[in-house]
Order: C-alpha cells, then structure tokens, then sequence
C-alpha cells in the first residue's frame, strides 16, 4: 500500500491526522498534527496492512535563524520539528513523519513545547526521546522516564537549538 | 538456640539473599568497552534491575556538522565508531550523495565494497576478542589483534592512517590503491582463512566459553525489533535483515553483482553451515552464542565478498573520480539513509539548505539502541554474567555518545 491509498487509509484512521505531504521530496514525507501523533503511531504500528514494526530515529530541527538579516530571507517562521523515520521489517519500507511545534510552550522562552511520547509504542523512542529532549528541549508526555542522557544532570540549555549559547563555566570549567 | 540458627546453610543463604545492594561497574570499567557505568540493584548474586549511564564521551558530533561543510565532517564520523572507521565514512559518505544525486565511478563502487568488507573484517576482530576478554580468556585477543594488524596495515598503505581513515569520501575516494596493494590483500586472505578455524576452538566451541553464553541474554525477535536492534543482534534473534539486501537503492545499488548470503539462522540452520560448527545443544536462538556466532560467519561472508571485489575491481577500466570539493554547495532537502556497519545500521540525517554547511547533521547510532536493550536482558540473570551480554551485544562508546 503506497501512495494515495495509503494516505486515504491514514486519514480515514485518525481525522484530521494529516495536515501535509510531500511525496516528490527524496524521501517522501507525511506531516501530521502534533496533537495526533500518538495515534497515528499506534495506527502505523498496529495495523495489520502498514506493520511499522520498527522505529529508527526521532530528530528534533530547530528552524530558527538567529540572524535578523538572513531570517527575514529564509522563508520560513521559527518552529521546532520532530523527524520520525519508520522501517517494517517485514514488508521492508520505510516512512518519514513530521510535526510541527513551537520553539518555547505558549512562547515562554526556556519553557520546552510538549508532544505526546511514543515510548509504549515502540522501546526505541524511550532513548530517543531522552535525547531530543536533552539536546533539543522537548518534553515528551508520558514518557516512562524524561532525564537528560548525554549531558550532566544539571546542565542548563538544550545545545542543540540554534540560539543556544555555550555556558561561562560549568563546575570551575571554563566553556568558552 | 541462636547458634543453631547462624550455623544453618539455608538461613545464612537466605540472609544473603534478601541483602539488596547497588554495585556501580564503570565508567573504567575493563568489560565495559569504553566509558559506560552501570548501576546493578542486586539481590545476593542476582541482578534485578541495571541502569546504563552513558554520555562519557560526548563530544556534540551533530553541533560540530552544523557548523562545517558536509565533507568536513568525514572525520568526524571517523570517531564515531572508532573500531569501523572506513564503514563510517561510507555511511555519511552515501547520505551526502543521496543528497546530491551523485553516483560513484564504477572503480570507486567496488573499491568501496573492498574497503569496507576489509572494515567489518577488522571491527568483528575486535569484537570476538575484546568479547574472550570480558569472559576471561586473553588468547583469542592476541590472536584477534595479530590479523587486525595486518588489516591496519593494509589500510594505511591505502591511505596513510590506521585508525581514522577518512579514506572514504564524498563523491568517491581520497586515493587510489598503491600498487601491488591487490596482491598483498589476496595473500592476507591467503593467509587469515585457515585462522578461522583457530578461532572456532579457542571460542566458539569451546565448553567454557559456551557455558557462559548459550542460553544467557536471550533476545527474542519481537523484542529485538521493538527496541531497535540492528546488526548481528537483530540477526543474532533469527530476524532476516541485512541493510546491505534490504536498504535503500542507493546502498543495495553498491553491492550489485556480488553474492552473499545473510548471516542468519533460518529453518534451524546458518547457511552453508556445514563448514562451522554446529551449533552447542544449550544454545537458544537469541542469546549470547548465536549473536557472537553470527559475526564469526560475516568475517568469512565479508572475507568472500573482499575477493569478488577484488575481481570486480580490477576488471575495472575507468578512472576512479575525483572526490567533491570541500566547499562543495549541497542542495536544499533532507535525506536519512541506514547503512550495515558492523556494530548494526547507522543511519545519517542530513538537512541541506542550499549552502555548503548542512542545517542539520543527526547520527543515528545502532549501538545506542542496542544497549538499550541491556535492561530487559539483564532482568534477574547473574551479576558474572553482565558482562558476558554486555560484551555479545559489541557496543563502541564513541558511536553512542558521539
């Protein structure tokens, strides 16, 4: 199932679930509703005729240029977007989902933009998950257990985001 | 009466068992290969929960990609997997040109194929003898490291380095082979396939060393799959995958024209299994034993597919191509592509906006999520034998952490 049909299928599981596609792009990709990720997840992953069975990456970008000049050029507003690259072992193809959020939650800066965890659908997210919330500052709701895992339990900023500036000092070390 | 009670063996046991305790293993760790700590809650000798920590040796390998051109980066994937550097550069190396809708010379084709079979080769060593290591035997390490050398040999009279290569490129390769680089390839081969056997006595059929793995940290395929496993623990768990068959176009594109098997067991049995070993009767499908099994037979699948490339590439006519220049401009969209390193599929997310400096690198580690998968096997087994299943999963710190 590819295509058009799929997609129909898709939309006729979770209403209102797709708000985008682009099937020319090199790797053609679906954007759904932040709201609706988890069910269209548990959608891709149950159902009998797509069977994602695996997950193989979560990447958060931050689209957000922190010069005025080229900002204004760049042709997009600030957002933060989630990558969601799934493979079916079984009938060997895979599938790219994207979601939109907002940099910061209601536009307080620092305050990280919330989406719904993937963790109870596939165990791979669990770690992924961690990581794009250590790096990038989102929280996942209802992930098991949202603690940094690259950096140090107590470092400040997510370093992955655009406008993130390396700290003065962290524990008498010297950052820049 | 208190006497009697201490002198009882049942209640003296008893005692040691209800006495939880946490024991940290790591960072330094010898049989945690590289900085990983781990914090066991054990209950006498039993481990009912394990807690990886890891980032010990982050180093912000995807910040450094948003700041540097897309060929720049090459040595940084060299670090990544320090013990597959050649298939590293591949990885990346392919991402870029899905990207830029760039196919390799004829040459490059194959000579990538024979560089990087040459790779797994060298990466499976050490992992078969860092693996007698952790279990406590340092024989096969020596003999492992002795053929590993003549790898690295090989491979800096290619291209001048023995660890971080960056010898795989975008657009193609930094050089072409020396001369008679072929022939001394072929007489390595010559010389390595009789080693195997050796290899077979000192650890695959050895009763020590299948006692501590048959049958210990058995992963079920479903498991496997639902944690993201990849690489010889996927296939380890009977799962048939195998990037090199089953990937994108760009990749399977690389191996036309050559013959391989998968390493998996199927129906019962590996292929061509008639010349290994057969397979210990307390091994179940999934633990230990098979997935150190299953990369002893990819040493000899990738041994196979070195001499077909050596064919093919020496009936090349062609030039080899020259690389992409360093500043080279990568066109706006993004691509994500998996390719089968040796440790399991490293997947690269590139996102080009039209300059040379990408807007976003993302390395997906096939090593992160098989450790992640530490948890559930290590669920009541034996503290002695943590580092048996941490060792048969052949994880590489620097890919995790990156």
């Amino acid at each position: 199932m590819r295509g058009p049909a799929f997609l129909e299928s898709l939309e006729a599981a979770v209403p209102g679930g797709v708000v985008g596609t682009n099937l020319e792009a090199i790797d053609p990709w679906v954007e759904v509703a932040p709201a609706a990720v988890a069910d269209v997840c548990r959608w891709l992953h149950d159902s009998p005729e797509t069977g994602f069975d695996s997950l193989q990456c979560i990447t958060a970008v931050d689209w957000f240029e922190p010069d005025p000049k080229k900002a204004a050029k760049a042709g997009w507003d600030p957002h933060l977007e989630l990558v969601y690259h799934l493979w079916s072992t079984r009938a060997r193809v895979s599938l790219v989902l994207k979601t939109k959020l907002p940099r910061w939650k209601d536009d307080q800066p620092g305050v990280p933009p919330e989406v719904a965890s993937v963790a109870g659908i596939w165990r791979t997210a669990d770690w992924h998950e961690r990581e794009v919330y250590d790096l990038s500052g989102v929280v996942f709701v209802g992930h098991p257990d949202l603690r940094r895992i690259l950096c140090p339990e107590d470092w400040e900023g997510f370093p992955l985001r655009k406008d993130y500036e390396m700290p003065l000092d962290y524990h008498g070390i010297r950052g820049r | 009466m208190s006497q009697v009670i201490d002198d009882d063996p049942r209640i003296i046991e008893f005692d040691v068992r209800t006495d939880e305790m946490l024991v940290n293993m790591g960072p330094q760790h010898p049989s945690t290969h590289g900085v990983l700590r781990l914090v066991l809650r054990t209950d006498g000798e039993i481990v009912s929960e394990i807690e990886p920590h890891i980032g010990y040796l982050h180093r912000c390998a995807e910040k450094i990609g948003e700041n540097i051109s897309a060929r720049q980066f090459i040595p940084y994937t060299d670090r990544m997997d320090y013990l597959a550097g050649m298939n590293m550069n591949l990885g990346w190396s392919l991402a870029v040109e899905k990207l830029m809708r760039l196919q390799v010379t004829e040459k490059a084709r194959h000579l990538r194929v024979l560089i990087s079979e040459m790779g797994r080769i060298a990466s499976h060593l050490v992992g078969m003898g860092a693996y007698g290591l952790d279990l406590g035997t340092f024989s096969p390490f020596l003999y492992a490291f002795r053929e590993r050398e003549k790898i690295l040999d090989l491979f800096e009279e290619a291209c001048g380095a023995r660890l971080t290569y960056s010898y795989i490129t975008v657009g193609g390769l930094t050089a072409d082979l020396p001369p008679g680089w072929l022939e001394r390839c072929e007489a390595f081969l010559e010389q390595f396939e009789p080693i195997i056997r050796e290899y077979h006595a000192l650890l695959t059929t050895n009763a020590i060393f299948v006692k501590r793995t048959a049958g210990i940290g058995v992963l079920s395929p479903d498991m496997a799959i639902n944690y993201g496993c990849s690489g010889p623990v996927l296939r380890g768990s009977g799962v048939d995958q195998d990037m090199r068959r089953d990937g994108e176009p760009i990749y399977t594109a690389m191996y036309d024209g050559y013959a391989f098997e998968v390493a998996v067991m199927k129906d019962g049995h590996y292929p061509r299994d008639h010349a290994y070993p057969a397979v210990p009767a307390d091994a179940v499908l999934g633990d230990c034993w098979h997935r150190f099994f299953v990369r002893m037979l990819e040493v000899v699948q990738s041994m196979d597919l070195v001499r077909q490339a050596i064919d093919q590439y020496s009936a090349c006519k062609g030039p080899l191509g020259e690389p992409v220049k360093v500043a080279e401009k990568i066109p706006a969209g993004d691509v994500y592509l998996e390719t089968e390193c040796p440790k399991g599929q490293m997947g690269f997310y590139l996102i080009g906006n039209g300059s040379a400096i990408p807007w976003r690198v993302r390395a997906r580690s096939s090593s992160f999520s098989n450790l992640s998968v530490l948890a559930e096997l290590c669920h009541g087994c034996l503290i002695a034998d943590v580092p048996a299943i941490v060792g048969s999963l052949d994880i590489v710190m620097g890919e995790i952490d990156r």
